[in-house]
């Protein structure tokens, strides 16, 4: 299935540079951020910062400080609690001042850990409990299309959040109304919050899973920006598709800081002062 | 017309339900008169078209229709994420799995998101009776009441709900509808006013004004009536929507009647009977309330006529309750 053009290397390679980039800077903004709340879902955004960026800088139809533009391509983030990392890519959108982001967080602050389409522009739902994310992106796909509108909408979801009941009701749904403008990402870092996901309730065979389930299925390397944009912008430009897509990114959670990408604690935590400028540093050399 | 060669003409299916209780017609035909009409309506259910009536809807907008096969949760998220894209959703399913299974859904992705869905809780109460109480909905209203920007809306006879689907087309933000099977005798007609969040008074009464909510509005005017061939000076109010609650009518109806009394099919808990203690209490006002409908308990098996004699909320059990309600001075009866 993975037979998408590949990335041609000298025409993208502006574009991969500044996608790897911005992965960086997502990441480095998750540092900041969480050194305002003093609390915060390191580990988990970092698994996903090369797939955000990928979308939002190599794949998705946007247009810079217009976040309800009708035919734009949407964003639900199943894996809400990653949020801080998406945050600031928002804020390059022009989606809303990126100051602010400084007060992340704080009393009456638009921006808390879990997103919030009633208070952030350019969050295309709300999200926070999982489970519901692969619905409520069944029925943003469905109602666009019901409008002739050819929108792809992306979800995001984590590989712990497909143990809930909710995931494989819209699963089944999504197929037996081949919603095929519906893209599931599952950030396969392999991890929940009580530890390695096989060891909490395993999920494999994964890809078998949605295959079984009426899904086309792709898996692919989640931190290769190359590989993600070529599968990626690949997925959202067959118009002949006809049934909705599941792409499963194998991920380290943690990516980016030795530490983290060993130690599952990290799910939530927080760093004092001269360990997070060790952090940055180490992020920095890491890209 | 018999359903299948030699078979009783009496005998019936599930396809032919519709025909035999045409009572739910109202909500498919009102959905695909508003399509017509130019509204951006979508509706869907979870595999109870036949019960709730919706196949009728299929049949004229099969392009606006959408089954969500028994996948509640689903319905109620996509519903969710159809009205972010301009449409108007109306979900169905039985009112025990809406307002229970859905419950978190209900909260977090319809409510708290301001979206326009409309979630339609049908053979709510006890009206599915001796399906007994996986199917029964006695506490429906206090957790969508209990939910901030949900209103809640009990219509009491079909026609009231054409009226408040019709009202709700235009209303902003999203809605809880408890409706029965159908079969709730007839109050209203298609030119009766309804307005959400407006109670409907049925006259006034010095000695007791009794509060009821969808199916039992119909039982309590007649047991109303039969209270003031006693000489009773009994009114009744048609608490048609629970939330925004017309608490202006309530505290007109404590200032003129020496007593309250409400009436739901539900819960004593939380629901109408809650809501208008709430009132009385933060308002300062020592009238006397009385709440009846069911207790801390679930219901029995039965069938609904029955269970409505055995639980008093039948108009001769209606009447009973106030009655005794008025004669026992000084506190409300336990």
């Amino acid at each position: 299935m993975n037979d998408f053009p590949s990335a041609n290397p000298t025409q993208d390679a502006d574009l991969i540079r500044h996608i790897e980039e911005r992965a960086l800077f997502a990441r480095l903004e998750t540092v900041r951020l969480i050194s305002i709340a003093k609390t915060g879902h390191y580990a988990s955004g970092f698994s996903c910062a090369e797939i955000l960026a990928t979308l939002y800088y190599g794949v998705m139809r946007l247009r810079q400080g217009e976040p309800d533009w009708p035919a734009r391509d949407r964003f639900l983030f199943g894996k809400g609690h990653a949020a801080a990392t998406l945050y600031p890519l928002l804020a390059d959108w022009g989606f809303f001042d990126a100051a602010e982001l400084d007060d992340y967080t704080r009393l009456g602050s638009a921006f808390g850990d879990h997103p919030d389409m009633t208070k952030i522009p350019g969050i295309d739902f709300s999200s926070g409990s999982l489970g519901h994310a692969l619905s409520t992106g069944a029925g943003v796909a469905m109602g666009t299309r019901m409008q002739g509108n050819s929108a792809n909408v992306f979800v995001l979801l984590g590989d712990g959040e497909l143990h809930e009941g909710q995931i494989w009701e819209a699963a089944l749904g999504a197929a037996h109304h081949d919603v095929s403008n519906l893209i599931a990402i599952v950030d396969r870092n392999d991890h929940s919050l009580d530890g390695h996901i096989g060891g909490v309730t395993g999920i494999e065979p994964l890809a078998d899973k949605w295959t079984a389930f009426g899904w086309d299925v792709h898996e692919v390397d989640g931190h290769d920006v190359p590989a993600l944009l070529t599968l990626l912008r690949g997925i959202a430009s067959d118009t002949a598709r006809t049934r909705p897509v599941a792409v499963i990114a194998k991920t380290v959670k943690g990516k980016g800081i030795s530490y983290m990408e060993s130690e599952f604690g990290w799910h939530l935590g927080w760093l004092a002062e001269q360990d997070e400028l060790n952090a940055i540093e180490e992020l920095r050399n890491n890209a | 017309m018999s359903i299948a060669p030699g078979l009783q003409p009496e005998s019936w299916h599930l396809l032919t339900l519709l025909e035999r209780a045409p009572g739910l017609h109202i909500l498919a035909d009102t959905l695909a008169d508003l399509v017509d009409e130019g509204h951006p309506i979508v509706a869907g259910t979870a595999d109870l078209k036949y019960s709730n009536g919706l196949i009728r809807f299929q049949n004229r907008h099969p392009d606006r229709y959408v089954q969500f096969g028994i996948s509640e949760q689903h319905m109620v998220s996509a519903a969710a994420g159809l009205a972010t894209t301009g449409l108007q959703p109306y979900v169905a399913t039985f009112a025990s799995f809406m307002a229970l299974l859905a419950c978190e859904q209900i909260r977090t992705d319809v409510a708290y998101t301001k979206q326009n869905v409309r979630l339609i809780g049908h053979h709510a109460g006890i009206t599915l009776g001796f399906y007994g109480t996986s199917h029964h909905a006695t506490e429906d209203l206090a957790m969508m009441r209990s939910i901030p920007g949900l209103a809640v809306i009990a219509p009491a006879d079909t026609a009231q709900l054409g009226l408040a689907l019709r009202a709700a087309s235009t209303y902003d933000g999203p809605i809880y509808f408890r409706i029965g099977r159908g079969q709730d005798p007839d109050i209203y007609s298609s030119q009766s006013e309804f307005i959400i969040g407006r109670s409907i008074q049925h006259g006034r009464g010095a000695d007791l004004t009794i509060i009821a909510t969808g199916s039992m509005v119909h039982p309590t005017l007649c047991a109303a009536e039969e209270l003031r061939g006693e000489g009773l000076s009994v009114g009744v109010i048609d608490m048609h929507t629970i939330k925004p609650l017309d608490e202006e009518a309530i505290m007109a109806a404590a200032a003129h009647s020496g007593a309250l009394m409400t009436v739901e099919e539900h819960s004593t808990t939380g629901g109408l009977g809650g809501a208008v203690a709430e009132v009385l209490t933060e308002r300062g006002l020592g009238t006397r309330l009385h709440r009846h409908g069911l207790k801390d308990e679930y219901a029995l098996i039965g069938p609904p006529t029955h269970l409505y004699r055995h639980y008093h909320l039948d108009s001769a059990g209606i009447a009973t309750t106030a009655r005794d309600f008025i004669n026992r001075r000084g506190g409300s009866p336990q």
